[in-house]
């Protein structure tokens, strides 16, 4: 009887809810925990400390930071550039081609990201597909681009490029014909209609595109290993050495909890500036 | 046909031979028109009888595949539809989701470069003359209600100036009582401007309140052309007498002695003055020219049946009468109400002269 004291919808999301609680909620709040936590410590219940904060801020940290964040940055940049006509075609021109583009861009997922990349290791690597077959047939000797700053965004674009395509195809297939149409009727030129219609009316499918890819390049570091040669160390390579070799998982997870206000922050902000709802015109 | 269209004013558009296919399907199959300079002409057929496809080809969204379309003598098929002086009201609005109302309405404006302050003046007197509060001008667009959103479309439309403006069943989707506002609006609209309206429906009685001309449309072909009042009196075809509502048709053939032999009741009618030539088609009697009689009358066509059913219809009331398999549809005024029981036997009868004969 006293379960009718509560409304139907609170009750109807108690599942979800505890799962989300024991399954997001409690992971996030144990790192969260650890970073304050006395440095290569493994409780989560002794003396709150800021310590691994202070030494993130002294050490040279910011500068992997940076490089995960501008490696990410112009991965995205890169991928607008690349998926917008692939998009466009995809929702309005290739017609039922657009089925086979799609699983032309989908069947490289069914592959591990890693045997993916150590693929285009072989392919760029010295007496390789590339460079060996330039030799062998034109006599050019070249030096291997591998291990540059070039081959990671290389290997960054190629891999997060459907979490940019999909959802810009998304966005660009939402805006209805009859809408362009009627801009076209009302004098506007091509170029005007493409302006003044069709990138407003698809930003929220390119929005999406622009922060899913942009949050998961953040966190690659597969690419910056395999293909960059450790040449540039990303944050989460960072991480990763605090809480393995290092054993220091306080360091870790306080650099995992910067990295998440980072990021949160950025995309805050850029969902601040489009209000996907307005821009869906459902306010 | 001639430069002067049937009201007497300069002709503004004409079709020649205007024919559309989709592959094998021929959408818009060879239409001739003439419109003339300021008419409200509407276009009526059933759902798929093509009048979208061919309203698209005269606003430029679709190419005809042979024929000509002619603004002011000229021919303006390649034209494309930004460059056309003809603007469309969609079936959906196409209200741009992403603007203002305000906005909405200046958007020919603002693509032609038209300064903000112009733009907002003209955006404001569109307002008005659409009956739409001031207050509307910062209003998103998506918050207003359908009738709103009607009046915006409409003055969005108006912004651009056009010299033709069409519709493409813009009032479908709306309620009855507000859709006859609408219309009425819509008609004044016609008059304060003075531009031509080209106007698609498929109810004929929406198209009978606002036009000054009538095309009746049907699989592609545009089958009558002709005033509110013409295509009510003197439909042309079975299709067209249909469409306008109600009616009783007869298959009927001429037989030696000049009257008309209905094979399915194995009678024979006396017929309306008798067209040129004509050796078989429908004979069609509207259901208020239909009467009860008491006993046969050798003056006028009669046929023996049984009471079927009754409806009241507001004003009149409707009654059912089978004859064989055939049901007859009867209507009279609620003050003439016809006392018969259900399943009783009644005889039913017309005038001659109060019949159409039709052709086809
Ligand atoms: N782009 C198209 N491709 C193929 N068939 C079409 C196309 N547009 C319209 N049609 C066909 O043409 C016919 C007429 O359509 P439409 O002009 O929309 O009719 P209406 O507006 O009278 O309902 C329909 O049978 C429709 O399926
Ligand atoms: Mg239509």
């Amino acid at each position: 009887m006293s379960l009718r004291k509560f409304a139907a919808g609170p009750l109807c999301a108690l599942p979800i809810g505890l799962f989300l609680l024991i399954g997001f909620a409690a992971p996030l709040l144990a790192v969260i925990g650890f970073s304050f936590m006395p440095p290569r410590t493994f409780g989560l219940f002794l003396n709150p400390t800021l310590v691994n904060y202070i030494e993130i801020v002294d050490s040279t940290s910011y500068i992997s930071f940076l490089w995960s964040l501008a490696l990410a940055a112009v991965t995205v940049a890169i991928l607008a550039v690349i998926c917008y006509p692939v998009a466009y075609g995809m929702a309005r021109i290739f017609g039922k081609w657009s089925m086979l583009v799609t699983l032309l861009f989908t069947i490289p997922l069914f592959v591990s990201e890693n045997v993916r990349l150590y693929g285009w290791v072989l392919f760029f690597i010295k007496n390789g597909v590339l460079l060996g077959t330039l030799k062998s047939v034109f006599g050019i000797e070249a030096d291997s681009w591998l291990f540059t700053t070039g081959i990671i965004l290389w290997g960054m674009v190629y891999v997060y490029l459907p979490f940019m395509l999909f959802p810009m195809t998304l966005g660009v297939a939402m805006v209805p014909d009859q809408i362009r149409e009627a801009a076209l009727d009302l004098g506007a030129t091509r170029w005007q209609v493409f302006r003044e219609v069709e990138l407003p009316l698809s930003m929220p499918g390119i929005m999406i595109g622009f922060l899913l890819s942009f949050v998961l390049a953040v966190g690659a570091i597969t690419e910056a290993k395999v293909l960059g040669g450790q040449r540039v160390i990303p944050i989460i390579h960072d991480i990763e050495i605090a809480f393995t070799y290092a054993q220091n998982w306080p360091l870790g997870a306080a650099l995992a909890v910067l990295l998440m206000l980072v990021v949160g922050f950025l995309v805050l902000l850029v969902l601040r500036r489009f209000d996907l709802d307005a821009i869906l015109g459902r306010r | 046909m001639s430069d002067e269209s049937t009201t007497g004013r300069k002709s503004i558009l004409q079709l020649r031979q205007l024919t559309k296919s989709f592959g094998n399907f021929t959408a818009v199959d060879r239409v001739d028109l003439d419109i003339a300079e300021g008419e409200f002409f509407t276009i009526v057929g059933p759902s798929g009888s093509g009048k979208t496809t061919l309203l698209r080809m005269l606003t430029g969204m679709e190419t005809p595949s042979s024929g000509d379309i002619l603004l002011h003598g000229e021919r303006i098929n390649d034209l494309p539809a930004n460059r056309r002086p003809t603007c469309m009201v969609f079936q959906s609005l196409a209200l741009f989701p992403h603007r203002t109302v305000g906005q909405n309405i200046e958007f020919p404006l603002k693509i032609r470069g038209v300064d903000a302050a112009s733009r907002k003046k003209r955006a404001l007197q569109l307002l008005e003359q659409l009956r739409l509060p001031e207050t509307y001008y910062s209003k998103n667009v998506t918050k207003c209600s359908g009738g709103e959103r009607q009046r915006v479309a409409l003055a969005r439309a108006l912004a651009y100036n056009p010299e033709i403006l069409f519709f493409d069943e813009p009032l479908s989707a709306i309620d009855y009582k507000l859709r006859k506002t609408l219309e009425k609006e819509l008609k004044d609209i016609h008059r304060e401007t003075g531009k031509t309206f080209i106007y698609i429906t498929h109810s004929l009685e929406e198209a009978m309140v606002m036009s000054d001309r009538i095309g009746v449309m049907r699989a592609g072909h545009l089958v009558q052309v002709g005033t509110p009042n013409e295509i009510y009196t003197a439909p042309r075809s079975k299709f067209v007498s249909e469409f306008i509502g109600d009616v009783n048709v007869i298959a009927v053939q001429t037989q030696a002695d000049g009257q008309l032999h209905a094979a399915e009741f194995g009678t024979s009618f006396v017929p309306p003055r008798l067209p040129n030539g004509f050796t078989s088609g429908h004979l069609v009697v509207r259901p208020e020219f239909l009467r009860f009689l008491d006993r046969p009358d050798s003056a006028i066509n009669c046929l023996e049946g049984r009471l079927y059913n009754e409806y009241a219809l507001g004003s009149r009331i409707q009654y059912q009468v089978r004859v064989g398999e055939h049901v007859f549809i009867v209507e009279k005024l609620r003050q003439q109400a016809f006392g018969g029981q259900r399943d009783d036997a009644v005889l039913i009868g017309w005038d001659a002269k109060d019949s159409i004969l039709v052709a086809e």
